[in-house]
């Protein structure tokens, strides 16, 4: 059935403060909206419940990129055309610039925002994996103030995640401390572009002398929401990279990963395919004499 | 329930127009049935298919997702600010000339998204084009022709034949 317009109440108060004034008025009575490439399918599907929208959409305050030396502060309402457009997230953050290529069309890239991507906590989400092995953080903010957390932290459970119902996305931070790294992002999907992942691998590693000296593993769609593979870092921090290596990592990944059957994939499918990655990734770390 | 519709003012090929709407009205909806622009199709109604695509605030967007409040204030240019009958615009002559276009559903779509590619990239590579474009589907033309008209639209704005521009295919 499709969804009534009348039925839904929308708003704009034209300010951040306006808004967030708002949320603390009536904690839990708003969601806000802010491109509209998630609300408004389910809107326009006539499964959207919520009654009270609070547009973000244009708020200049939630619009930006710094970069301040040893991070970069991405806006929660930077769009994915803005991160593609610029610069310093292509030097600073690539795997999160690549990710920002995948996400729908052009049409859907210049609305869909970071924060969106984010609070919609889909475990499929795009830009997830990177900011995971970037160690990024989220800020979040009400009337009361601004708090940060490590993006890790912030997925909850499926679709939940540890924003107060006064609060906001109001930036995501990512440390500048990755350049050195090797790094990996890649994306399987039904079709090249235009599709939403059956799984998604993101990867920074720092290798010393043949060994792993650093490692972080995320992927989306192999939980409930997008997360760190801590146990298969664990099997690789500290080790020679090697065949073996490679193998038993796989293994534990492939443990690790607890994807769910759903109309996009099967779960043997999805470790399956998130073991190649992880072995992709990997082999690119062996010093190239030592590739098969 | 029934929310009081908002004024909502914003400016759609170059003229400023004001509508009296439920803020949660898609974009689509106003255009076609409060401004009686009906060059601005509705396919999929979903942000898949890129029929409804308009340019708001010089981006590319589909008008089937976006609130009419959140268009408020803005510059929107449709199909029918591209050219009239008697004026064709180059991207509408080369669609015509290629056979881009077959039952046109999606053809005001692709024009815009043509619109939009060429504005930001007046010479895209064909990997660009196709880019450009994946947010907009045909299922008549094989998308072929319809690569091959941005091609010869770009060649002709650039008031050059080109040998050796961009080849679809």
């Amino acid at each position: 059935m499709r969804g009534n317009c009348e039925a839904h109440e929308l708003i704009a108060p034209g300010s951040l403060a306006g808004v967030l004034e708002l949320l603390a008025g009536a904690p839990g009575e708003w969601t806000s909206i802010a491109g509209g490439t998630e609300i408004m399918v389910a809107h326009a599907a006539g499964r959207m419940r919520e009654k009270k929208l609070v547009s973000l959409w244009g708020l200049d305050e939630l619009r930006f990129i710094e970069n301040s030396g040893d991070s970069i502060a991405i806006g929660a309402g930077t769009t994915f055309r803005d991160l593609r457009a610029h610069a310093g997230v292509a030097k600073g953050a690539p795997l999160l610039a690549k990710a920002a290529t995948w996400i729908g069309s052009i049409a859907n890239q210049s609305r869909a925002t970071i924060g969106g991507n984010l609070v919609n906590g889909s475990p499929a989400a795009d830009s997830s994996p990177a900011l995971l092995v970037y160690e990024a953080e989220v800020e979040l903010i009400s009337v009361l103030g601004k708090r940060r957390i490590a993006y890790s932290e912030f997925h909850t459970g499926y679709k939940r995640n540890a924003m107060a119902a006064n609060e906001l996305m109001f930036a995501v931070h990512i440390p500048l401390r990755f350049a050195e790294h090797k790094q990996y992002l890649r994306k399987v999907g039904t079709r090249r572009a235009m599709a939403i992942s059956k799984v998604a691998l993101a990867g920074t590693a720092l290798m010393e002398a043949g060994v792993v000296s650093e490692i972080r593993l995320a992927a989306a769609s192999l939980a409930p929401f997008p997360a760190r593979l801590y146990a298969t870092e664990a099997a690789l921090f500290g080790r020679t990279l090697s065949e073996a290596a490679i193998r038993e990592a796989r293994e534990t990944l492939m443990e690790e990963a607890k994807p769910i059957d759903d109309i996009r994939s099967t779960a043997d499918y999805r470790r399956q395919v998130a073991a190649n990655l992880l072995g992709e990734f990997l082999h690119e770390l062996l010093p190239v004499e030592a590739r098969p | 329930m029934s929310e009081r519709p908002a004024m909502i003012s914003f400016t759609v090929n170059g003229e400023k127009r004001a509508v009296e709407a439920p803020g949660m009205k898609r974009l689509l909806d106003v255009l076609r049935e409060d401004l009686h622009l009906t060059g601005t199709k509705e396919g999929c109604g979903e942000g898949e298919c890129g029929s409804c695509s308009v340019r708001m605030n010089g981006e590319l967007v589909n008008s089937c997702l976006v609130p009419v409040l959140q268009a408020e204030g803005a510059e929107i240019e449709t199909v029918e600010g591209l050219g009239r009958a008697e004026g064709l615009h180059p991207i509408q002559k080369a669609f015509l000339e290629c056979g881009g276009a077959q039952c046109g559903i999606c053809t005001p779509g692709m024009l815009m998204a043509t619109a939009q590619l060429l504005a930001v990239n007046p010479h895209p590579t064909i990997g660009e084009i196709r880019e450009g474009l994946a947010g907009n589907l045909c299922r008549c033309t094989g998308f072929k022709r319809i690569f091959d008209s941005v091609a010869a639209a770009v060649c002709d704005m650039d008031g050059t034949a080109k040998t050796g521009g961009a080849h679809a295919g």
